[in-house]
């Protein structure tokens, strides 16, 4: 057990917590933010993804305790109502089925717009493989990270 | 408009408070957890009144609608309260919609599976709209003193046009809720539909994006424990000793225990398949620590004697009984077993005509076999379920297909009568057919029984792809019988699988060639199946489409006009009787895919074309596959998909399952497998199960519907199985290769 003071969302979090736990779970059993999924955990299919200081990251291979004072934002920290443009092109272009690998889906697309505001499809397939879809969402997905860039950089 | 009795199922009608003992579960305060923005909050009615079980009025003119069935992800929380809002004349902007608890008093057939919900639920989901509009309606004429025939709706205002005066549906709902239910209501004709055909998109799309707690796994509940599971780690083994020393000192570890999820000589549902009906359970405060200290169990496992299980039919009038050998078995032998079988006289399906002099008289014949390996669902969010059972109630919460069943499979495990179970269903992370199967409910029920704590299950993805109730292995063989003038006169399929066989005796080419014969054979297994998104024909359609396309090369026909012409044959001068399909719509989506794709039967450029056509689950769907080989590397350029399921109620989410399945079919033809060694799955893992992957997928997908007005079927299974068809001859053109062992491409790329 060791005390750890995370920056999660703009906010400042405190957990007591055994070192090596993955901050999937410290952010779902700990902190009951459950948007970030659990689907492999062992970094093959992206639904834990999270922003460690803007960049993606598989948190159910993330220890607590090797993230420090590094910024953390999590599905729930995108937007405060779901506005974020990436967000918004996810419900324009109707892409969820059941749903549960999108929120990983959209971290990795934000991350991935942020670094490159115009993506390729190659760089699209590129920085978007380590996410599954099990129902098969893939091409609405592209779609919509092609519109959210689209919209990001006409405004 | 047509006037139409509420005899349907006329108890949907009544209100949930005049029912004995039933009513409605209370919603968990860890489900409504979302927060509502200010205005949602502005927006809510301060009142609302229960019209029937399935809607209530806000005094604000708002409504709340139920949506009765589980949602998987096919859509049906939208799509089914669209059809009631229809029915009751309001503008979808002012419905809410809540996930109904299973309440069999209600709602019929509160189950997944099929692709039935949109189809058997249309006529009641109709009904329950009209009906409260009718009632609404004559809420108004009493208050006006008009008759109710003078008052008509629009977008939930009611109007009495002679004497000029209007009402919102708010406004007479605490009336309206005081009348009791028509004998016979009015239902729109279908051009006056408004919302059914209109785009809506999925009422959960802003939680789903935004992270809100929505999932079974996402549950959470004050002193609430969490439980995984240690089962066998081969199919043939049960649980001999366990040697749980370190994992009960470990932190957080509550307990350790055995459980028998289903007890021996109780009787048991189709869906209480459970190849592991004997686990060891560790339960703690958080799923790290429960996680780690499962890992430290040492266990002994010993080998079973094969067994006998019987089981209830779906129907509950019948049973059916299924054979478990002993045994650790491997995908190595159960390939030879399938080739040694496929050689011999199966069991005799189907015969018309004279089969064996047709293949002696043939001018030429085409023989192929086809196979394809077992599945695991896979579904994204693994298996879990909450359970709460105290002395004298248990409340279930979590993803499960079939709660009904469920709900008597607990009851008689934990000795509660049905009446003091409440099952709800969360938002699932896939079904698939996976859901079916809910053990895991009743492992959830047990081990809170026996915490005496509300505990939710979770199984690990190595406990969910090693724990499945698998697609079956399969194999088709086929022979076609050509004469000199290149008429198919003979067909001939024996197909069978690991345990059970691909075969649908009745459908086409059945009722299409006049000497037909359809073999079937299947070999026992100890590694449990189940139902997978298309039963059968997620083997079968793309075997058959295959094979189709290597005859009508060999009959020097294009593949697409080869079909239509047995179409033709199957539609004038159909053989046989019980075909299994409608000849003219199936040649209907074949045509409408030739007609947008523009095929010309040509590769054109460097782009390859494949087709195929199947039915099943009352939809029919036609495929074109265009692909490209860049740098030796199949790539899937664009899917042409034709699909006639009657009428489209959401056509953004139905175009949704259409690209849904399109990719899901290519990617479990190409990719997909789960072998056996000693009884033990090879894959347990995303690292070495493969599935089809962003870059993979095709570049686009474009889906045309059938238009007409037949009544409405379903999409949750219908576009996976044609696909592969199309994919296996498109990969033929692209590369010169037939390939007929699935999965076609076994290289594993990396992904970091
Ligand atoms: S749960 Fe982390 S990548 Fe799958
Ligand atoms: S929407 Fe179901 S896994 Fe992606």
């Amino acid at each position: 057990m060791a005390d750890f003071k995370l920056n999660i969302n703009g906010e400042s979090r405190q957990v007591s917590i055994d070192p090596n736990t993955p901050m999937l779970w410290v952010l779902r059993d700990h902190l009951q933010l459950v948007g970030t999924k659990f689907g492999c955990g062992i970094a093959q299919c992206g639904a834990c993804t999270i922003h460690i200081e803007d960049v993606a990251v598989r948190s159910c291979q993330l220890p607590v305790s090797a993230v420090g004072e590094q910024k953390i934002t999590t599905i729930e920290g995108l937007s405060k109502e779901g506005e974020h443009p990436v967000q918004q092109a996810w419900l324009e272009q109707d892409v969820p089925q059941c749903g549960y690998c999108q929120a990983g889906q959209i971290m990795s697309a934000t991350a991935l717009l942020k670094a490159n505001p115009s993506p390729t499809d190659e760089e699209i397939d590129q920085a978007m493989n380590g996410n599954i879809c099990r129902c098969g969402t893939y091409t609405r997905i592209k779609k919509a990270i092609k519109s959210a860039a689209t919209t990001a950089q006409n405004s | 408009m047509a006037l139409i009795k509420t005899s349907y199922g006329r108890r949907s009608f009544l209100k949930t408070s005049a029912m004995a003992g039933g009513g409605l579960v209370v919603g968990f305060s860890w489900l409504a957890s979302c927060n509502p923005s200010p205005k949602e909050v502005a927006e809510m009615p301060k009142e609302w009144f229960e019209i029937n079980g399935y809607l209530k009025i806000g005094d604000n003119g708002m409504a709340t609608i139920m949506s009765p069935n589980p949602e998987i992800g096919q859509n049906v929380k939208t799509s089914m309260p669209m059809i009631v809002a229809e029915e009751l004349d309001i503008d979808w902007n002012n419905v809410l919609v809540e996930q109904a608890p299973l309440n069999t008093t209600i709602f019929i057939r509160q189950l997944a599976g099929g692709s039935q919900s949109i189809r058997q639920g249309w006529d009641g989901l109709r009904m329950a709209g009209a009906t409260a509009r009718h009632m609404l309606k004559q809420a108004a004429a009493k208050q006006w003193e008009v008759p109710v025939e003078e008052v008509t709706t629009e977008a939930g205002v009611i109007h009495h046009k002679s004497s000029n005066r209007s009402v919102g549906y708010g406004e007479v709902a605490s009336l309206a809720a005081t009348l009791t239910a028509p004998e016979e209501v009015e239902l729109k004709s279908l051009d006056e539909f408004k919302i059914i055909g209109t785009a809506t998109r999925n009422v959960d799309g802003k939680k789903i994006v935004t992270g809100k707690p929505l999932f079974g796994i996402d549950q959470y509940e004050e002193g609430m424990l969490t439980a995984m599971i240690v089962h066998p780690p081969a199919f043939g083994l049960t649980l001999k000793s366990f040697d749980d020393a370190e994992a009960r000192k470990m932190p957080g570890i509550k307990d350790v225990f055995s459980i028998k999820t289903y007890e021996k000589g109780k009787a048991k549902s189709m869906f209480d398949a459970d190849a592991f009906p004997e686990l060891i359970v560790v339960v703690g405060n958080s799923t790290w620590e429960v996680m780690n200290a499962k890992k430290t169990i040492k266990a002994e496992w010993q080998p079973f004697e094969g067994y006998e299980e019987e089981f209830a039919n779906f129907s509950g009038d019948g049973s059916f009984s299924v054979k478990v050998p002993g045994g650790m078995e491997n995908t190595n032998s159960h390939k030879e077993k399938m080739e040694a079988l496929s050689a011999k006289l199966a069991k005799e399906a189907r015969k018309d005509g004279n089969p064996a002099s047709a293949f002696k008289k043939a001018a030429k014949i085409v023989e192929r076999s086809y196979t394809a390996p077992f599945l695991a669902h896979n579904t994204m969010e693994p298996m879990n379920f909450f359970a709460n059972v105290t002395a004298d109630k248990a409340i279930l919460s979590g993803p499960i297909q079939t709660p009904e069943f469920m709900e008597k499979s607990v009851s008689s495990r934990i000795g509660l009568p049905l009446d003091k179970i409440e099952i709800q269903m969360t938002r699932q992370g896939g079904g698939f057919g996976r859901r079916l199967y809910g053990h895991f409910v009743v492992e959830a029920a047990v081990i809170s029984q026996k915490m005496k704590a509300p505990v939710k299950l979770v199984y690990t993805r190595e406990d969910d792809m090693s724990f499945g109730n698998y697609r079956p292995a399969y194999h088709a063989r086929y022979r076609a019988a050509l004469d000199e003038d290149n008429n198919l006169i003979g067909f001939h399929v024996r197909a069978g699988g690991i345990p059970e066989s691909p075969l649908f005796a009745n459908r086409f080419p059945a009722g299409a060639v006049e000497n037909y014969l359809a073999e079937s054979w299947d070999v026992p297994s100890n590694i449990s199946v189940g139902a997978f998104r298309a039963p059968r024909s997620n083997f079968i359609a793309g075997a058959e489409q295959s094979f189709l396309d290597e005859v009508a090369e060999a009959a020097g026909k294009d593949p697409i006009e080869f079909r239509i012409e047995l179409f033709e044959k199957a539609k004038n001068n159909p053989v046989g009787e019980n075909n299994d399909y409608d000849a003219e719509r199936y040649a209907g989506v074949l045509k409408l895919a030739r007609e947008k794709s523009g095929w010309n039967g040509n590769t054109t450029g460097n782009v390859y074309r494949g087709v195929s056509a199947y039915y099943c689950h009352n939809s029919y769907v036609a495929n074109i596959l265009d692909m490209e080989m860049k740098e030796d590397k199949p790539v899937v350029k664009k899917v042409f998909c034709a699909v006639d399921c009657g009428l489209v109620v959401n056509p953004i989410a139905a175009t949704n399952m259409v690209e849904g399945g399109t990719v899901d079919g290519i990617g479990h033809a190409m990719y997909s497998g789960l072998t056996f060694k000693d009884g033990k799955p090879e894959q347990v893992n995303f690292d070495r199960y493969r599935l089809i992957r962003h870059s993979e997928a095709p570049k686009d997908i474009e889906v045309h519907f059938v238009k007409n007005n037949e009544h409405p079927t379903g999409l949750g299974e219908p576009p996976f199985p044609p696909i592969m068809g199309a994919l296996a001859n498109a990969l033929y053109k692209a590369t010169g290769q037939r390939h007929y062992d699935q999965p076609f491409i076994t290289k594993r790329p990396v992904v970091s």
